[in-house]
């Protein structure tokens, strides 16, 4: 750093741009807030609605998870702080370009999130109908204008569902699917999605992994609610995959193993669940009489490689058929790098899906380990890849402001270092060169009575809210 | 922040945080007051992201005294799989006496990197992690000792894939 920027620092105001208005956005903003309550902050989010996955990935029947949306909304309403909502950074028409924040910024960070999800790659995936991605699935029942559509099939079929990988997200789905109607309307649960899941015929949900329960990604929590459904019964799962004794593990996966060993009572007239093991999807295969849709997954045994404890494993060559009739593939989110960001110079991770970076500095790499790259900060899923859950984020975003901070704090270099001292002028100036490209900025006083409508639509169905599902409803609610 | 009740003259109990900076508080409560709350009275560094409901760990702390800590009514499964999550977030392990007097030399960043890389070494390790917004004070209790645990951030969990 350079003690004689840092001096001038110390009274020029700082001026952000943060990208994507989840949790990790506003815990660094809120981080930045508090350690210089000068720095004016500007948050551009695509949606015209804040709060990334909390509102539209966390089920709705966990309202308590969805608490930290208080906080940020108190730090929305510093007064140096701007929302900028329904303004995705992009190319596309309506976008607005990463390369035109540059100047106007003395640092961006990015947190964006995960926007995709993977594939399986495996034939049948995208021309058989009843396969589904859980994400859209979880956007769906969420509320998520992209998946509105969706249509899951959940009546037509034989009654069963698989769910393709072992995370929180699969209990997730497996949960809504198990869960009483009666139950799920108490919930903010979108009212089109509680329909189709009044005609739901699914009875019995299978949650399948390609590696042992040594390696499954879900946490007890998640588990345990599981278990509490009323009349809904778990099959235990087979103790000799578990290949250590349960006392030498550490405590977290011993008590949740525990917990899948002992299992619950089985109903075989009602709803049941169950976890299987050492399997991976070959094919989805639809049966003569209706060739377009799924009625099977081919899956080949695997075993643990040698010598790696279970966390790799091969196939044996072994097939089995597994008849379900909608399957939902929930084997990861994935972040891809924003229109025109790698041209600016930030560069990406395609591998790993994250923004090269260094505890949230963004990173250059170079032959001799990396450069920072001024100005660049990342931060929650884009910046680790699209594991853990809020208070990780949390964690994670605060890093990131802390860094932030003490850099600006330093005299290190930030973006265009020479012209220092001019003040940007950030939103204001963005504004002005983008008024004809189509772009309606929805800010926080909008996102109020987007919120009041939401509330007052759930009043009438006696829910907390009833979300508007599409882009134009949340736009029509402010116009 | 939220605000508490001051407790009644002649009714005070004690409670003392050290932060992750290691700064001591010590301060005077009512019965009934939760950690929670008292830290955020207090602006301390506790988010308490799930307001107080069970369900986000951010409130994590470590009580100090084996003694104390065996005197609270145990954790409920509910507020134990809070804890295991908190785990992975952050150092609860406090590693038994014999293991401090071998690691005590060391910077206390690299401890625990030297019990986390080694797993089978928590196995032996007490663990008096709590969460705040769960633990009430009462008067057995007076004078509790907690730590606000500093995270490591080596440690990634792998759920909500
Ligand atoms: C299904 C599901 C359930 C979960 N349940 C829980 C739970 O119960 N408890 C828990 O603690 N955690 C839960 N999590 C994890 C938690 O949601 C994440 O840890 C957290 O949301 C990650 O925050 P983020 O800010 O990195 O990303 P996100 O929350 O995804 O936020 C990213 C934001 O960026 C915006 N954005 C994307 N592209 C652009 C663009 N081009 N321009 C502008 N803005 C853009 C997005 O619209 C979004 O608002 C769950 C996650 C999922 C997927
Ligand atoms: S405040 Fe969330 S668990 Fe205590």
């Amino acid at each position: 750093g350079d003690p004689h920027v840092a001096a001038k620092r110390a009274d020029a105001p700082f001026r952000l741009a943060i990208i994507g208005a989840g949790p990790s956005g506003f815990y660094a903003a809120y981080r930045v807030q508090s350690k210089l309550p000068t720095a004016k902050i500007d948050m551009y989010e695509a949606l015209p609605v804040p709060f990334g996955l909390v509102r539209f990935g966390v089920a709705p029947d966990h309202p308590e998870v969805k608490f930290c949306i208080n906080k940020f909304d108190e730090v929305a309403r510093h007064p140096n702080f701007t929302f900028i909502g329904n303004t995705p950074i992009g190319s596309d028409a309506g976008h607005l370009p990463f390369s035109a924040l540059l100047p106007h910024y003395d640092a961006i960070l990015l947190s964006y999130g995960a926007s995709e999800d993977k594939k399986l790659g495996i034939p049948g995936e995208d021309t058989l109908s009843g396969i589904h991605s859980a994400r859209a699935f979880v956007g769906w029942y969420n509320g998520l204008p992209e998946h509105r559509d969706l249509n899951p099939d959940l009546a037509g079929g034989d009654g069963k569902a698989a769910v393709i990988g072992q995370g929180n997200v699969a209990l997730d789905v497996a949960r809504i699917l198990l869960t009483s109607v009666d139950e799920l309307r108490k919930t903010d649960i979108t009212e089109y999605a509680l329909e189709a899941l009044s005609r739901s015929k699914i009875k019995e949900v299978e949650v399948v992994g390609r590696r042992g329960p040594m390696q499954v990604a879900f946490t007890i929590k998640e588990v345990r609610e599981l278990m509490r459904l009323p009349a809904v019964g778990f099959n235990p799962i087979d103790e000799t995959l578990i290949s250590q004794p349960l006392q030498d593990l550490p405590r977290p996966q011993k008590r949740l193993l525990e917990t899948v060993i002992k299992g619950s009572k089985q109903y075989p007239d009602l709803k049941n669940w169950s976890l299987s093991f050492y399997s991976s999807p070959r094919a989805f295969l639809s049966s003569s009489s209706a060739p377009s849709k799924l009625s099977h997954i081919r899956f080949e045994n695997t075993a643990p490689v040698e010598g790696t404890n279970g966390g790799k494993v091969h196939g044996t060559g072994v097939l089995k058929d597994v008849y379900a009739s909608t399957t939902f593939r929930s084997i990861g989110y994935k972040s891809q790098p924003l229109q025109g960001m790698v041209e600016a110079g930030v560069p990406f991770d395609k591998k790993q899906g994250i923004v090269c970076n260094s505890l949230g500095r963004v990173v250059k790499p170079t032959e001799s380990g990396g450069v920072h790259v001024p100005g660049l900060y990342t931060t929650g899923w884009v910046r680790r890849g699209p594991t853990g859950i809020i208070a990780s984020t949390m964690m994670d975003a605060f890093d990131a402001g802390d860094n932030i901070v003490s850099d600006w704090q330093a005299g290190v270099a930030f973006l265009e270092h020479d012209a220092v001292e001019s003040e940007r002028a950030g939103w204001e100036a963005v504004k002005v060169e983008h008024e004809g490209r189509g772009v309606r900025a929805v800010h926080w006083r909008d996102w109020d009575r987007i919120d009041g409508a939401e509330k007052q639509r759930g009043q009438k169905l006696g829910k907390e809210r009833e979300k508007f599902g599409a882009v134009s409803e949340m736009l029509a609610a402010i116009s | 922040h939220s605000e508490l009740t001051p407790p009644k003259p002649g009714e005070e109990l004690h409670v003392t945080f050290t932060t992750k900076d290691g700064h001591t508080f010590t301060f005077e409560v009512a019965e009934g007051d939760n950690l929670l709350d008292i830290g955020q009275a207090h602006d301390l560094e506790m988010e308490g992201a799930c307001g107080g409901s069970c369900a986000c760990s951010t409130c994590h702390v470590i009580v100090e005294d084996q003694e104390v800590y065996d005197k609270l009514e145990e954790p409920d499964d509910d507020e134990n799989d809070m804890l295991d999550l908190a785990f992975g977030l952050t150092e609860t392990y406090v590693h038994p006496p014999y293991l401090s007097s071998i690691l005590s030399p060391l910077p206390y960043l690299l401890t625990l990197l030297v019990i986390t890389d080694v797993g089978m070494l928590m196995v032996g390790c007490v663990c008096r992690s709590r969460l705040g917004c769960q633990v009430k004070m009462r008067k057995d209790i007076d004078g509790l000792r907690v730590r606000l645990p500093s995270m490591t951030r080596n440690m990634q969990l792998s759920d909500f894939k």
